[in-house]
């Protein structure tokens, strides 16, 4: 064929440099590996040591952590391909994937851009624009109004024609801003205002489009592959409809519950939509369908590779990344539309770093634990291994799980058995809430469309007030605290049998399991700390006595006297595993557990349960600084905050006046004896009185130099100097609030 | 040992123990013992009474056995010493003594604990707990473990000084022990938990290192009454010996705790900074020490059917070596020679043992064969078990004339002076110089247990009837006084109640004279213990005396 010719000539891809991070760049590099191509990643200086880096053949640094000035950076990133000698880059997705400049950059030094050309980014990246295309294309579009002329009696006069509730939205920008519903006509003049000023504050233009309001919409996206030659296909659909705070956590291939028709539809729209902007490599086209209508209108378009592109690697059994390969060598797709398979059903879902409770808030921290589910059908995409660190610089996900069924009921299956064993421990995850979501009997139905979360809020989140609920959670919470610490002395067991404690050679028996007692059995006690989720008042400590028994078991009480006592056989199988046995139950346990702030924080793992608890490490000791105690007949003979002089000698220094506030530790002034300074500090925060002494005074041993007052009233440290310099610290703003607040008219004057 | 067949005690002990276990001929006496053993230290564990601890715990205070679990390694092992000290003592219950006593490991370290018990008599000392004090001490000395005194005591129990205050083996020996222990490089560490008044104050004033607790801990020589009574200053114990004084003025106290467990923790911190560099682990001249052992063939648990209640019952002393031994191998010496005499090598828990157990009376021969098996053990640096069930030496003519005397004497003169470790437990009868050839509590072994079944006298309760009555009979008659048949049985059942009762294992264990009564099915891993706590030592050379040949 000509092209062959054509690829013979132009030198075949032999080395990527990766312009992104995380899991796409360890899945990417993965596929180029496994095609015999070089890898180059890039890193900031927080990623140094991610696995990404681990995962290429060479890394280079593109800068400091902001994205803005290292993955975001086109220079740095087109420096490091040149310095690499890579003569492609990939972009994955988010970063440069969809900058049209970075395109054209990649393009003008030479350098092939895997994806897109530059024209059809730039032309899908103006929602106006393109919306424009598909019309001319004949893509469906939701009704709406486009057009430039933003007069408020012309909008509208358009809004009216539309039909409410119309949307009015922000020609640029996104992520919902400025975003606005109309339910009615006589609210539209005051939202639309208020749109207008929005955008122009948040995206310096203030032109708005207006456009139909779906209900119970569902959002479906089609998969498109385009080659240089002007194939393009489509590989199926994915629902996206399961969406939290407008991200994506649950997707799945095929779209449930429509027709192979409907399905047809929708993919010869999205190839439209593609040859419209004579698109090659991968893209997805999105589509809000109206589920009350049946109508599916084009959103808009991405030009990269997306986040969820394994659901549809899945069911049609290809590697994307290796068909954007190709592409970009110029070589056509590997596959017609008619050889496109749908090999059974299958699900993604997002685990990320996030507080469910609180609003999906991203987290970060260590992750201490990571053990991900291995089995056939099962498919983990992650950026990150045990031990490394979650940063706020970028995306909190963590993983993508990905499993497939041969059909949606058998994935579904697969999927709540993997959300089950995916083991994370340091930071809050949206696991539990995923399971709690494929769970749902809505979401087992397929009946999915994008407010489901909101839909079905009462079921997917913990009421902090059901007290039924919390009193379950409490009895199961007991029963797992009893099966972690029968672990926790089963393993310390183990490794004391390994190792005598100390290192000594000490003969074992002294570490016998169980530890030998003269005639009764030993015993001990363990605190653990857990919070119901259905309970929101202060954690909760558990107390567990629990009684060697000469068998070898543990006999596990709770502190409620006639609670269940809970007899427990463990084996210590290895690394996190357990092997228990409790009730004539066996089942297997995974416990992960590691140290952070004076804490032990445990996690077990037992079926479709997980729980957490912390034990205190060592003694909380109070925070008195323990010189401070003194005999109350000392603290009698000279008045409270009185400093001595610790020695006799004399004044060569007085760095404070009288009347000045002095924190804990402050010098405040400086004698000298036998030969030496001696620096006397101010015992505790306040304010300095009766400083008698002066430079070049002979002071005796005992004597009282000056005092230490704390602040006597409510004028002292209502002193807007004093509160204004800011020395005061949160603590000590938290003591004299209240007192503050008997002096409102002085507070108010602050 | 390549070609050895491992020699497995005789085939025909399957048999007897078949015969065992299917008769239980002695089974369901013995478990009697155990239970009322049992009960009787389920009543000491709990201490001085419900009151006492109630309030012990409102002072943030825990019991001296807790105490001892938080300092211990977690999941370790403790020996406690003579649970049942002071047992039926006194006109009122002194639960233990009033002190724990025992060993366990810290940060791989065995230690000593001396833990008052504030619950029973405000943990003062009664002449017995001085006693039981004192023996911790002495074991301490002798295995080389650094002491760890758990200090909550208001001194001396002052109406029973004159048996607690004056004699040498009495009060103030507590604090020479101190002295010549740390001498010796044996650390002493007290933690001040509670009360620490009078002479009760140089514990922590002697000790190497000590630690006291804020609020709880006092040390004075004279508590506020007495300091009143004397000088009329009026002060509180806590401005007078509290912690705050003795860490920060006095310097009586090196360690500031803000609470009891913290307390107990600086005292693990202690320990683990011992460090002991330099000290020589392998010094214990057991350098073929196998910690890969195999547990014995048979079930311990039938040591408990194996001794008969009536000591008149002989039983196969080879049926508890081959419960209490790895693998049931013993390697018997001179099996065939002074059959009453039972001797052997074995191992327990990896130690190598030698094993001297009685099957009867001692005779001349049974005599010499201990002797020789001694004298082989302390050669080769092998602890000694002895395994007690004897009524004595064999007496008459015969006996006498072969010089049974003689003989008993080289077996006493080789248990005296060997200096390996021994440990001793009675099993049965322990009558005359019998104890004594079988190193009985006057030789000084490193432990001593019994058996709920022992019986410890001079000789049996109707031997000494018999023989007191033919005296009281010889005497009246000098007088003139003619006997009755029935003063004459009411006399005897006297002597035979009297050493009933002092015979009875309480009565010994309840005066110190051992270290605790056992469940015989624990005998194997408290030998493995002491055994182990014993090497904790190097093992001295023996030197005999003269022996009369």
């Amino acid at each position: 064929r000509a092209f062959s010719e054509q690829s013979n000539k132009t030198e075949r891809i032999n080395k990527i440099l990766i312009a992104n991070r995380g899991e796409i760049a360890c899945r990417i590099a993965r596929t180029a590996k496994r095609l015999g191509i070089k890898t180059v990643a890039v890193y900031s200086d927080a990623d140094r040591d991610s696995l990404h880096v681990a995962s290429s053949d060479e890394a280079i640094r593109i800068g400091p952590p902001p994205p803005r000035l290292s993955y975001l950076n086109s220079s740095s990133i087109i420096d490091a391909a040149l310095r690499s000698g890579a003569q492609a880059i990939h972009p994955g997705y988010g970063f440069l994937s969809e900058s049209a400049d970075f395109a054209q950059l990649c393009h003008d030094k030479g350098i092939a851009f895997i994806g897109p050309p530059a024209s059809a980014i730039r032309d899908m990246g103006d929602k106006s624009a393109s919306k424009r295309i598909m019309g001319a294309a004949g893509v469906p579009l939701v009704p709406g109004y486009h057009g430039d002329e933003q007069d408020i009696d012309k909008m509208k006069l358009e809004a009216d024609q539309i039909g409410y509730p119309v949307l009015i939205k922000p020609t640029h920008g996104g992520g919902g801003k400025g975003m606005r519903i109309v339910h009615t006509p006589d609210e539209f003049v005051e939202s639309f205002l208020a749109a207008q000023r929005e955008a122009a504050a948040s995206f310096g233009v203030n032109t708005i489009l207006l456009e139909k309001y779906i209900t119970q919409p569902r959002h479906i996206e089609v998969q498109i592959f385009g080659d240089k030659h002007g194939n393009v296909l489509h590989l199926n659909e994915r629902d996206c409809s399961v969406q939290r705070r407008h991200q994506k956590i649950i997707e799945e291939a095929p779209a449930p519950n429509i027709s192979a028709e409907f399905r047809a539809h929708l993919g010869q729209a999205a190839v439209s939509a593609a040859k419209a902007v004579n698109y090659y490599n991968a893209g997805t086209v999105e589509f809000i369908v109206d589920t009350v209508s049946g109508q599916f209108y084009f959103m808009e378009m991405n030009t990269r590779l997306q986040v969820e592109h394994p659901v549809t690697e899945m069911i049609v059994g290809q590697d994307l990344v290796e068909w954007q390969i190709h592409v970009a060598n110029g070589d056509p797709l590997p596959l017609s539309q008619s050889q496109i398979p749908i090999l059974g059903h299958a699900f993604e879902a997002r685990i990320y770093a996030e507080n469910v409770p609180k609003g999906f808030l991203p987290a970060t921290g260590v992750l201490h634990h990571y053990h991900i589910p291995d089995s056939s059908g099962v498919r983990v995409d992650t950026g990150v291994r045990e031990g490394d660190t979650v940063s706020m610089h970028y995306d909190p996900m963590i993983a993508k799980l990905v499993v497939r069924g041969e059909n949606r009921a058998a994935a579904l299956v697969k999927l709540k058995d993997s959300l089950s064993n995916f083991q994370v421990a340091g930071l809050p995850t949206n696991v539990n809430f995923l399971l709690k979501l494929a769970n749902h009997w809505a979401f087992e139905n397929g009946n999915v469309e994008t407010h489901f979360i909101d839909n079905y809020k009462e079921d997917l989140f913990a009421d902090a007030q059901n007290s039924e609920f919390a009193k379950e959670a409490y009895e199961a919470a007991r029963r797992s605290a009893s099966l972690v610490v029968a672990c926790l002395i089963e393993k310390e067991h183990f490794i004391s049998a390994q190792k005598n404690p100390g290192g000594s050679n000490l003969l074992p028996i002294w570490y016998a399991s169980p530890p030998f007692r003269v005639h009764h059995q030993a015993k001990r006690t363990i605190e653990l700390e857990w919070d119901n989720e259905y309970d929101s008042g202060s954690s909760k400590i558990l107390k567990l006595t629990i009684t060697y028994q000469p068998d070898g078991r543990y006999l596990i009480e709770t502190e409620e006297n006639g609670g269940p006592v809970l007899e427990v056989k463990t084996t210590y199988v290895k690394d996190h595993h357990f092997r228990v046995e409790a009730d004539g139950v066996i089942n297997d346990i995974n416990l992960a557990e590691y140290s952070k702030d004076q804490m032990r924080h445990i996690h077990i793992w037992q079926g479709s349960f997980h729980h957490y608890f912390r034990e205190k490490i060592g003694l909380k000791l109070s925070e008195d600084d323990e010189s401070q105690h003194k005999p109350q007949s000392e603290s009698s003979a000279i008045p409270q905050g009185a400093v001595v002089a610790p020695m006799a000698g004399l004044v060569v220094k007085v760095l404070v006046k009288n009347e000045t506030r002095v924190e804990v530790g402050q010098p405040v002034l400086v004698l000298e004896a036998m030969k030496m300074e001696h620096v006397v500090k101010a015992p505790t925060s306040g304010f300095v009185h009766g400083l008698q002494v002066t430079v070049g005074e002979q002071v005796s041993d005992g004597s009282v130099l000056f005092n230490v007052k704390e602040y006597s009233s409510s004028q002292e440290f209502c002193n807007r100097d004093l509160i204004l310099d800011g020395r005061l610290t949160v603590k000590q703003w938290c003591e004299l609030l209240p007192r503050l607040m008997n002096n409102t008219c002085k507070l108010i004057a602050l | 040992i390549i070609g050895r067949k491992a020699n497995w005690i005789s085939s025909n002990l399957l048999l007897k123990r078949g015969l065992c276990l299917g008769a239980l001929p002695h089974g369901g006496a013995m478990e009697h013992l155990i239970t009322q053993l049992q009960s009787h230290v389920h009543n000491v564990l709990a201490g001085g009474g419900p009151q006492a601890v109630k309030r012990n715990s409102s002072r943030n205070k825990l019991l001296p056995r807790q105490r001892i679990d938080r300092i211990l390694d977690p999941g370790s092992s403790f020996l406690e010493l003579s649970q049942l000290a002071g047992h039926e003592l006194y006109e009122e219950p002194l639960p233990s003594g009033g002190v724990v006593t025992g060993i366990g490991p810290v940060h791989g370290r065995l230690c000593m604990f001396v833990a008052n018990d504030p619950t029973v008599k405000g943990g003062t000392y009664y002449p017995i707990t001085v006693k039981k004090h004192l023996r911790a001490q002495e074991i301490a000395a002798q295995c080389n473990l650094p002491c760890v005194y758990l200090v909550d005591s208001g001194g001396a129990f002052l109406p029973k000084q004159a048996d607690v205050f004056p004699d040498r083996e009495n009060f103030g020996r507590i604090f020479y022990n101190q002295a010549i222990m740390s001498a010796q490089g044996i650390p002493q560490i007290a933690l001040v938990l509670g009360s620490c008044t009078a002479g009760g104050a140089y514990i922590p004033a002697m000790a190497d290192e000590s630690v006291m607790v804020k609020g709880n801990g006092t040390i004075f020589l004279a508590g506020p009454p007495l300091v009143k009574a004397a000088t009329g200053e009026e002060v509180s114990a806590e401005d007078l010996g509290g912690a705050a004084v003795h860490c920060k003025t006095s310097g009586v106290s090196d360690y500031f705790a803000q609470d009891e467990l913290h307390a107990l923790a600086l005292g693990r911190d202690i320990v683990k900074n011992l460090h002991m560099a330099g000290r020589d682990v392998s010094a214990n001249g057991l350098q073929n020490m196998n910690y890969e052992y195999k547990e014995p063939l048979y079930d311990v648990n039938e040591l408990r059917s194996i001794a008969p209640v009536d000591l008149k019952q002989q039983f196969d002393i080879r049926e508890v070596i081959s419960r209490i031994v790895d693998g049931s191998e013993f390697d018997e010496f001179k099996k065939l020679y002074g059959t009453t005499l039972v001797t052997g090598f074995a191992r327990i828990f990896g130690q190598p043992v030698g094993i001297i157990g009685n099957n009867g009376i001692l005779f001349n021969e049974s005599a010499l064969k201990g002797a020789h098996f001694i004298e082989l053990c302390t050669q080769r640096n092998i602890p000694l078990v002895f395994l007690q069930n004897i009524t004595g030496f064999m007496v008459g003519s015969k006996s006498e004339a072969n010089g049974i005397a003689k003989s008993g004497a080289k077996m006493v003169m080789a248990v005296s002076c060997a200096k390996v470790p021994k440990i001793t437990i009675i099993v049965g009868g322990s009558f005359g110089a019998g104890n004594y050839a079988m190193c009985g509590r006057a030789y000084s072994p490193n432990f001593m247990f019994l058996w709920p079944n022992a019986r410890i006298s001079v000789m049996g309760g109707a031997q000494a009837a018999g023989v007191l009555a033919q005296v009281e009979k010889g005497s009246k008659k000098k007088q003139g006084i003619q006997w009755n048949k029935e003063e004459e049985e009411k006399f005897k059942r006297k002597v035979v109640e009297a050493y009933e009762r002092e015979g009875s294992p309480y009565y010994s264990t309840a005066r110190l004279w051992d270290d605790g009564i056992i469940d015989p099915a624990d005998t194997r891993k408290i030998i493995g213990l002491c055994v182990s706590a014993s090497l904790n030592r190097p093992i001295e050379n023996t030197k005999y005396g003269v022996f009369r040949m």
